[in-house]
């Protein structure tokens, strides 16, 4: 099968950005090591060209910095993405300067997404025409094209985006990234700041673009049942680490990880009944000082010995599954 | 899914209009700016004299008192200076110099501090640390000052004082429009516009500067106001226009050393007419900030 992206043992850490006189007192041997947050650690994962790949995890778990990192809005630490063969992004000191404009990104807040100041139409059209995707002569009926596969008619290409709601914000954003002709789309929490009903609307959408233009996409979230709707597999991240990799069905069949085990069985159910979901045990660590060996030991009910001192990794366990706990790996933690 | 019916353009600026109406003082504030400013603006149809023009000065008519009739066979309303000069003429034209000098100066400073403020912002690290510490370095020393030794290296003249003017002030552009750019470069916005990715320049001028604009337009109003003070005060020390363009602060200094000769009316109103254009802008650029900000809370 085609690669269309290539994540390879890729880490990203943000270093506190320190001030001058902190810089002074360590010059002189005060102030202590400087602040690192560990958002992704070592993580590889390959998209095929068509296929949809949920990434799940709690908050802070790095999926959202991981989504970034491929839309080319940060750079790897360490480690590589390739898209089609080559960087999707590479830095310029501080800046990182975007290569492609054939991964585009769709932001979790719509409201913050939409620049408040230029007109649906422009917001739409200004990527496309920049790198003459279209010509300003034919902008407005590419435009109106795009627009109308989000569902909106002529009359909505004049308006600013606060004469919207919510959802019809979200389309627009996902009109412009259609509007750069992406092969890979980059979809982050695309739905969680929207009403449920709202949620149904945008996903059927995505639904509908997909089968019509043969999308591939990276859908991060922290909903099960949302990536369950859209994803052929599914990738679940705890705390900067993928720790179960597999095909939707067989992951929502058989999960073979302890948290994604535990991350099903916290969902609340209807017709349940009350308090029978469980919450996982323990707050998630600070990706400041991540646990040794695996992530997820100090809150796992299976946890043994060797899951303090080791951290397991990622191996096949069935057909598509992946898993990395030592559970699956002589069967003893 | 029917989008809310759009507002205009002229209904928000009604909105404006009608949070800047709330403030009576501000209102007679904007009226005076606006009467100075046309008053100023058709100088020439309405006094009696035009100053500039040597020929029409007759030294018997100096120092002629507030109401009196001189040699020209008409009344000088607010009398006459050392030099004959019809002081209500001298004031109107004194003004066109003022206004001119103040919003060229404020436009230019704005253009340039904008600039240097969106770059910083937008470019972070090094650049934004050497631009920013330069303007802060600057800020540290008196406008005045700064702007007394520029005119006294670059000389008179109206191209000078504007010069001189724009280096005094556009450290606080730049820093105005650095914070409201910082805040917004942060923005998912700016985000997506830089993933797409967009030229620096589109993101910098589309983007970026809009959205920090509304700050802007306060410090504008202000700095204006302080260009027309910092323009009288050089003149008033005779380092701004020469005489044969009396500017308001020439016109002052003019007049100082009759102060005490009891001849006051050559010093006192143009005096008047600055103190009442000075307060008047800073009122209404007050009024407008407090109608531009959006937790005004009412």
């Amino acid at each position: 099968m085609e690669h269309l992206l290539d994540i390879d043992g890729v880490s990203k850490r943000f270093v506190k950005q320190t001030t001058l006189g902190e810089r002074i007192a360590r010059a002189l041997g005060a102030g202590g090591a400087p602040e690192i947050v560990r958002a992704v650690t070592d993580v590889s994962l390959t998209v095929s060209r068509g296929e949809v790949v949920g990434l799940v995890g709690e908050s802070g778990c790095g999926k959202s910095t991981l989504g970034r990192m491929v839309a080319g809005i940060y750079t790897p630490s360490n480690g590589r993405i390739r898209f089609e063969g080559a960087p999707v992004a590479v830095s310029r000191g501080r800046r990182v300067e975007k290569l492609t404009t054939r991964v585009q990104m769709i932001h979790q807040d719509p409201f913050a997404s939409l620049n408040p100041r230029v007109r649906v139409a422009d917001t739409v059209a200004e990527g496309p025409v920049a790198h003459k995707l279209v010509s300003q002569k034919d902008a407005d009926a590419y435009v109106a094209d795009m627009l109308e596969r989000v569902g909106f008619d002529a009359a909505s290409r004049r308006r600013f985006p606060h004469q919207f709601s919510g959802g019809q914000r979200q389309r627009i954003a996902i009109a412009r990234a259609l509007a750069m002709k992406p092969d890979l789309l980059v979809l982050d929490e695309p739905v969680a700041s929207l009403d449920v009903s709202i949620q149904a609307q945008v996903l059927n959408l995505f639904q509908d673009l997909r089968r019509d233009l043969d999308l591939t996409a990276i859908f991060v979230s922290h909903d099960l049942g949302v990536v369950r709707h859209v994803s052929d597999r599914v990738a679940i991240m705890y705390l900067g680490r993928i720790v179960e990799t597999a095909p939707t069905r067989t992951l929502y069949a058989a999960p073979a990880h302890p948290y994604t085990k535990a991350l099903f069985e916290s969902v609340p159910k209807i017709g349940a009944g009350r308090g029978v979901f469980r919450p996982i045990a323990g707050e998630i660590p600070s990706p400041l000082a991540p646990p040794q060996g695996c992530h997820f030991h100090p809150r796992c009910p299976s946890a043994g010995p060797r899951c303090g001192r080791e951290a397991p990794v990622l191996k096949s366990i069935g057909p598509g599954q992946s898993a990395a706990c030592h559970l699956h790996d002589g069967g003893v933690a | 899914m029917t989008a809310a019916a759009a507002p205009s353009r002229r209904a928000r600026l009604a909105d404006v209009w009608y949070d800047y109406r709330q403030s009576p003082v501000a209102v007679i504030a904007l009226a005076i700016v606006v009467i100075l400013l046309v008053a100023a603006s058709l100088a020439p149809l309405i006094s009696p004299q035009n100053p500039y023009d040597q020929a029409t000065l007759d030294l018997f008519d100096a120092r002629l008192e507030p109401g009196s009739v001189g040699g020209g066979g008409y009344v000088h309303l607010l009398g006459t200076d050392g030099m004959g000069r019809d002081l209500f003429s001298a004031i109107l034209y004194g003004l066109r110099v003022s206004f001119t000098v103040g919003v060229a100066a404020g436009a230019v400073a704005l253009a340039l501090g904008a600039t240097v403020g969106l770059v910083a912002a937008y470019y972070g690290g090094r650049i934004e640390a050497l631009i920013m510490r330069t303007i802060d370095l600057q800020l540290s020393m008196p406008a005045i000052l700064l702007a007394l030794v520029l005119v006294a290296v670059l000389g008179q003249g109206m191209i000078q004082l504007i010069v001189a003017l724009v280096a005094a002030q556009y450290a606080y552009f730049a820093r105005t429009t650095h914070g409201a750019a910082s805040a917004e470069r942060r923005k998912d916005y700016i985000e997506a516009a830089l993933s797409t990715p967009l030229p620096a320049r589109r993101v910098l001028f589309k983007h970026l500067l809009p959205n920090a604009l509304p700050p802007l337009i306060v410090v504008a109003t202000v700095q204006v106001a302080s260009a027309i003070s910092l323009e009288a005060t050089l003149s008033f020390l005779g380092l701004g226009l020469p005489m044969t363009q009396p500017s308001l602060g020439s016109l002052i200094s003019n007049g100082f050393q009759y102060l005490l000769s009891g001849r006051y009316w050559i010093s006192i109103y143009p005096g008047l007419v600055l103190m009442v254009l000075v307060v008047s802008i800073n009122l209404v650029g007050d009024q407008v900030r407090h109608v531009l900000n959006p937790r005004r809370g009412r």
